[in-house]
């Protein structure tokens, strides 16, 4: 009925538009369509024109930071030692911040990996609707709240907790607290976008599942997760990427030490965070310790870029389709 | 009673006919059974958890900012003595670039949604063009700082920045300069590239959920794909392209890298008058006294975080509202 209704809108809607066509030669009408269409056209090639404008910009300064004589493309993709900003003995060994990063993100991936798939089990297995519809706008709170203020919860709350309940040796900067304050950024977007994934599974396997005897627990963990797979995949790679691209929790929050550690209660730098103390220190414009930062984005670029590439094929190769 | 057969009834959904042999099912699976109220438990725990965060986060905000809040709070500059100390240069300076951005990004991010969805046949290069904005909403917003000061700041290099080509009195509104420098032009543009994707992605929910029909019906007519975009497409789908759009200036309000790797000053003492002006923003003011150690600065902060999501938050109510008022007049 309702769909009727509409089409006698949309019928009229058009046929209005129609009359106000008819004044004008079809000849106009089917220019002013090319334009338009020319107009729509350029809006959707700027997003090539963004992608590879970065991929040119990082490309040609990281081309010009191996050019310069100190530095060594052997030493940046094998080296140890992180130490751009000291006088004459500038080492420039990525891995110090690839390993403080993937530090922080590991922390971050424990936490809210897990945690994020059973909120989202819990969503769309087990809790009544009306729990739903309160849970859920709590989870749109928690992913709109901006980084920074989950940097400064580390730094004020997440921290100090850390030194006075858990050991003395946790610092005013610390790859834990920074790791736990990512976690909690990237958790509504697991549990959300599983949650999505899972709801995405048809009824009927569920009902086939229960009717074989099988508990809630086994409908979900043994039918309805590994149907869903895929979606969940996607969205812990998702996750990762953030956490990995994440900037202002791990510049506040994490410090400014690049260092090879495993140890959570160590300061910890990460490839971000080298590259704002780049972007808000003196550095000149034009040197070294300048022209590394866009090495190191090239570098973060590849990477969130691969997870985000395997990630869509992930979600494109493994979907269960069903009916 | 089963348990199981209990909460089934308790809840809104009818129970199928699996759900019944399911409750009708001899309890010989005690152990399993109790391995579905542990997981429950385990459940309900970590839900609990998300939530009790969001709880500790907003309270221990508000504890150590809100002593702060005060007119005088959002009517001064930054001062280096903390209790003179305010929030208006980072609040006009985010209003700024929240409006530049939008009126960028909202016709730009639409008009490639409407590309997409209503004028491009299912050809390699629109599946080019989508796998290229799946991967551009996941490339970390610092990397997008990087784009927008190499472009919008600098212009590739191509003009001198210490000396830029000028039009106009810098004292009027319409100055302008190229490169644009640190200006506020410069940070909406950087903000527009960072949530571009955003935009485009909810605005091809937003044109899939309009039903099929109506466009056969008005093209049937004779009005053309644009005709039919514009009066029939757009109309029926702009509540949800209008709550995307508003999401995704939350998102730009709340970026501080970008602007940062702009290299705006950290001390500014006045609110922007033309595209050109320095400005700073909330979330980068918020980073920069949560730097300091000195006391005084961390209450700063955290009151500066309570007027950022004030902000947001009244975003966030007027999408509501305008979803309903405009859902109403479509009827």
């Amino acid at each position: 009925m309702s769909n009727v209704a509409e089409i006698s809108t949309a019928t009229s809607r058009a046929a209005a538009a129609n009359n106000r066509g008819t004044a004008r030669s079809r000849a106009a009408r089917i220019g002013t369509e090319r334009v338009i269409r020319g107009s729509l056209l350029a809006c959707a090639l700027l997003s090539i024109v963004t992608t590879f404008t970065i991929l040119a910009i990082l490309l040609v300064q990281s081309a010009s930071f191996f050019a310069m004589p100190q530095v060594s493309a052997w030493e940046f993709f094998t080296g140890t030692t992180w130490a751009p900003l000291l006088g004459e003995e500038k080492h420039f060994g990525i891995w110090p911040l690839i390993a403080g990063t993937l530090l922080v993100t590991s922390i971050a991936a424990a936490f809210a990996l897990p945690v994020g798939l059973v909120v989202a089990i819990y969503l769309s297995e087990y809790a009544p609707s009306r729990v739903r519809s309160i849970l859920k706008p709590i989870l749109e709170v928690l992913a709109g709240i901006p980084t920074v203020v989950y940097g400064f919860f580390a730094l004020a709350v997440i921290t100090p907790f850390l030194h006075d309940h858990v050991s003395e040796s946790f610092g005013t900067f610390n790859a834990l607290g920074a790791g736990l304050a990512v976690g909690i950024m990237i958790l509504p977007i697991v549990a959300s976008l599983s949650e999505d994934s899972l709801r995405a599974v048809p009824r009927s396997l569920r009902d086939a599942a229960f009717a074989m005897g099988g508990t809630r627990f086994d409908v979900s963990t043994k039918v309805v997760v590994p149907a869903a797979l895929s979606g969940i995949v996607a969205s812990w790679l998702l996750a990762i990427t953030r956490a990995i691209g994440e900037t202002m929790i791990v510049a506040l929050a994490a410090g400014g030490l690049a260092s090879m550690t495993l140890n959570p209660a160590d300061e910890v730098q990460t490839m971000t965070a080298y590259m704002v103390q780049i972007f808000t220190g003196d550095a000149p414009a034009y040197g070294i310790e300048y022209k590394s930062s866009f090495a190191v984005a090239t570098i973060l670029f590849v990477i969130t870029l691969s997870l985000t590439v395997v990630g869509n094929l992930f979600l494109r190769a493994f979907r269960e389709e069903y009916e | 009673m089963h348990s199981l057969g209990a909460r089934t009834q308790s809840s809104t959904r009818t129970r199928t006919p699996g759900e019944i042999v399911a409750a009708a099912t001899p309890t010989s699976q005690a152990g399993r059974r109790i391995v579905d109220r542990a997981f429950l438990g385990v459940c309900i725990a970590f839900t609990a958890l998300a939530v009790l965060l969001l709880v500790v986060l907003v309270v221990s905000i508000w504890q150590d900012g809100h002593a702060r809040l005060s007119w005088q709070f959002l009517s001064s500059f930054a001062s280096r003595k903390t209790e003179e100390a305010g929030v208006r240069a980072p609040l006009w300076g985010s209003i700024w670039v929240c409006v530049i951005c939008a009126v960028a990004a909202l016709p730009i991010g639409v008009g490639t949604a409407i590309y997409l969805e209503e004028f491009s046949k299912r050809s390699r290069f629109r599946s080019f063009i989508q796998l290229n904005i799946a991967n551009l909403a996941g490339v970390p917003s610092i990397v997008y700082g990087i784009l927008g000061l190499t472009a919008f700041a600098r212009a590739f290099g191509t003009a001198n920045s210490e000396s830029p080509i000028t039009f106009g009195q810098p004292e009027s509104f319409f100055y302008l300069q190229l490169p644009f420098g640190h200006g506020v032009l410069a940070g909406g543009l950087t903000l527009m590239l960072v949530v571009l994707p955003i935009v485009i992605v909810s605005s091809q929910e937003a044109l899939r959920t309009v039903p099929a029909s109506l466009r056969t019906a008005s093209l049937a007519l004779g009005a053309t794909q644009w005709q039919t975009t514009w009066n029939i497409t757009l109309p029926a789908s702009i509540p949800m392209i209008m709550t995307g759009g508003i999401l995704a200036m939350s998102r730009a309000i709340g970026e501080a890298a970008p602007i940062l790797v702009l290299g705006v000053p950290l001390f500014i003492r006045s609110t922007p008058t033309n595209l050109m002006s320095d400005f700073t923003v909330l979330p980068l003011q918020i980073y920069n006294w949560s730097m300091r150690q000195q006391s005084g600065f961390h209450e700063l902060a955290a009151a500066g975080i309570i007027v950022l999501l004030a902000v947001l938050l009244t975003l966030n109510a007027l999408a509501v509202i305008i979803r309903h008022r405009l859902q109403r007049a479509n009827g």
